[in-house]
């Protein structure tokens, strides 16, 4: 790299703050502008992400955990309307253009995407895919640039990196392409990694490695991790503070180990007991959580989550719960009845006595577990 | 430098490389029986290299090219060492053929390359940049495909190759070179619409693939988005359309030279060939099918081989 370019790059962010987060997220909403109307994919995202550490964001499709993703590293299509804050080293790109947020994407933040079979340009040689922004951004010889990729590719754990290096990506297997996506998103070096949904298309022997891989990436560079995932499975372990997404809002927030230990939002433990135990037997009916997400075009006005909660009171649909921390400092929740609080037990008590949800969704108790919806009427 | 700026270049890592990820099946030697090249394009291969041959060689060694006993003994094989007989102005008619065949791939090659870049980064614009540009951009090409496009040649060559009046207001005919740039301008012109067409569509399709917003999220500009990424994946469509394209501009050439706005003498292609030979051709029916079977087959040949490269690399017809 030629020194000029070098300190070209590092002026831009000499006077960036070395203390103070690295990125700060406040109240970002993303809508679409689609032919039925703004579609409110994000809708008041607000996030603080400290140097190094990694924040997972959980969700199911069509949550906005991507599109948030996408947000607050500004690609995103034309018929987007964005509003709010998005701070980088003390820095507004809220509302940055392309051009100014091409100086940020590659060299100070970078993406891993979903699904590595066609995230790869079929018709280029691995080696030159990840080159290609090297020599883009920072300016090197031909020579230092395939160095440089060599030991990325070491350093991902592909064997015979030389060789590959020649090779296409349709001779490569899915989680050696999802390596290879991960040594070009490293090539410059960012300080911070979205990794969106980085395992889901992967097969689940080649998922633990690769979320490994990261982990070890992010601890030896000291970058910032954002873990988009629909797996809570992927979070627990690796994310140092978790948010739970719902229909474009955070509904939940705190350190992995308090989301999990304390949960307090009736979609988060529902989520958590969707997931199959080793120790149920086989045949074991799923919880699965009945309905589905509803429309972010017009969403409810209360609680968006209270169609489909066992917990729904009357207060949940007139009023929307606001995401606060005031009785439980660090662990945020949108909820009026939170799960494991005398008001929550209380709620779903009412319900189970009733038979019937505010929202009009039946529940009832099936063994230890909660049933609602169809899986209430078939029990 | 700042203190937590990490290096560019990594330290490997302990992890040990994952045994699990079975090597991928090779598939070199796996191809569909509808991509192999087939026995019409190996002949095509093997026509159109040797025509580019005699067009190269045959004029250089060619001892006498007019004879006069070649107006009296019309016919292939009648005068020795002018196997395929003599023109109706008495040259020879081999000579006269590859002459033809130089100026026709000259015209036909060129006219497809001015249009493959001219279409090529058009259609890429539209098809990259969507919105205004794409609307801008796409209509101009609809307004100029409808426009009947032997009459638009024509009217190119007319306005492009006009004779200039001399001082002494005697009409200067232009060179024969001047005539075939026009021509390979005006044939250009013509194809660039729709070398444009297949280019967006294929554009509309890869733009819209992850890697290209995996390119763009490294911090690729748009121009080397559209070059590195798009370009590449974009080109056997092209080139399976210019292989046709350089079929269409061949005879295109041949219409314009019977209509006398092509090739003019002293130069010659097939298509002047033809049209020089019509008035004799109840006595001297060689000197036009002699022309008439090397554009048939040329054309023919070109056709398979677009078909080839159309299905070696699996371009869709939908997109056309």
């Amino acid at each position: 790299m030629s020194p000029r370019r070098r300190r070209q790059i590092d002026d831009r962010f000499a006077d960036a703050p070395l203390d103070g987060p690295l990125l700060d997220v406040n109240g970002v909403q993303t809508f679409f502008k689609t032919p039925r109307g703004l579609v409110r994919a994000v809708d008041g995202v607000s996030l603080t992400l400290e140097r190094g550490k990694t924040i997972g964001i959980v969700g199911e499709s069509g949550s906005g955990k991507s599109v948030l993703s996408r947000s607050i590293m500004g690609l995103l299509p034309n018929n987007v309307v964005r509003h709010g804050s998005i701070k980088f080293e003390g820095r507004e790109i809220g509302d940055a253009d392309t051009e100014t947020m091409r100086g940020y994407w590659g060299t100070q933040m970078s993406m891993v995407f979903q699904d590595p079979m066609t995230s790869l340009n079929p018709v280029m040689r691995v080696g030159n895919q990840i080159t290609e922004s090297l020599r883009y951004h920072l300016d090197v010889t031909k020579d230092y640039a395939n160095e440089t990729a060599l030991a990325l590719l070491q350093s991902v754990g592909i064997p015979e990196a030389e060789r590959r290096m020649r090779e296409y990506p349709h001779q490569l297997s899915g989680g050696m392409r999802q390596r290879v996506m991960i040594a070009i998103a490293l090539a410059c070096g960012p300080r911070l990694l979205f990794a969106d949904e980085p395992t889901t298309a992967l097969d689940v022997t080649v998922q633990a490695q690769i979320l490994d891989l990261l982990q070890a990436q992010q601890r030896e560079r000291f970058m910032a991790m954002v873990l988009v995932t629909h797996d809570l499975g992927v979070v627990a372990g690796r994310a140092d503070n978790t948010g739970v997404m719902y229909a474009g809002q955070i509904v939940e927030y705190a350190s992995t180990r308090t989301l999990f230990s304390e949960t307090r939002h009736p979609y988060t433990e529902a989520l958590l007991k969707s997931i199959p135990k080793l120790s149920q037997p086989s045949h074991t009916r799923l919880d699965a959580i009945s309905g589905r997400p509803p429309d972010l075009v017009s969403p409810p006005v209360g609680c968006k989550f209270a169609a489909r909660c066992g917990f729904a009171q009357p207060k949940c649909i007139a009023e929307e719960p606001a995401l606060s921390d005031e009785t439980t400092p660090g662990h945020a929740f949108r909820c009026f009845y939170p799960v494991g609080t005398p008001a929550g037990t209380d709620a779903l008590e009412r319900n189970l006595a009733a038979g019937v949800t505010a929202t009009g969704l039946t529940v009832t108790r099936v063994g230890d577990a909660l049933a609602t919806g169809v899986d209430a009427v078939i029990a | 430098m700042l203190e937590h700026s990490p290096s560019t270049v990594a330290a490997p890592v302990d992890a040990p490389p994952p045994a699990t990820e079975p090597p991928p099946p090779d598939t070199e030697f796996v191809r569909a029986r509808s991509q192999r090249v087939g026995l019409g394009g190996i002949l095509g291969i093997i026509w159109l290299g040797f025509v580019a041959i005699c067009a190269i060689v045959i004029p250089m060694v060619v001892k006498n090219p007019t004879n006069p006993g070649l107006l009296a003994a019309r016919g292939m094989f009648k005068v020795s060492g002018h196997p395929l007989g003599g023109d109706s102005a008495g040259n020879d008619m081999l000579l006269q053929l590859a002459k033809g065949a130089r100026s026709s791939l000259i015209v036909a090659i060129g006219a497809v390359a001015v249009g493959l870049v001219l279409g090529g980064t058009l259609g890429l614009i539209a098809g990259y940049y969507r919105g205004r540009i794409d609307t801008l951009l796409t209509s101009t090409f609809n307004i100029l495909l409808a426009i009947p496009q032997f009459v638009l040649a024509v009217a190119l060559v007319s306005v492009l190759a006009n004779d200039s009046i001399s001082k002494q207001g005697i009409p200067v005919p232009v060179t024969t070179g001047r005539r075939l740039a026009v021509l390979v301008i005006a044939l250009g012109i013509v194809s660039t619409p729709i070398l444009a067409r297949i280019t967006r569509a294929n554009t509309l399709q890869w733009a819209q693939r992850e890697f290209v917003l995996a390119a763009r999220a490294q911090g690729a500009t748009n121009r080397r988005v559209m070059i590195r990424e798009v370009l590449p994946n974009v080109l056997p469509a092209m080139f399976s359309i210019a292989l046709l394209g350089i079929a269409v501009a061949m005879v295109a050439e041949g219409g314009l030279s019977i209509l006398g706005v092509g090739v003019h003498l002293p130069g010659v292609s097939w298509g002047s060939l033809i049209a020089q030979g019509r008035n004799s051709l109840q006595s001297q029916p060689s000197v036009v099918f002699e022309p008439i079977v090397c554009l048939f087959l040329t054309v023919l040949s070109l056709n398979y081989l677009g078909d080839v490269v159309r299905a070696r690399f699996d371009v869709r017809e939908s997109v056309l």
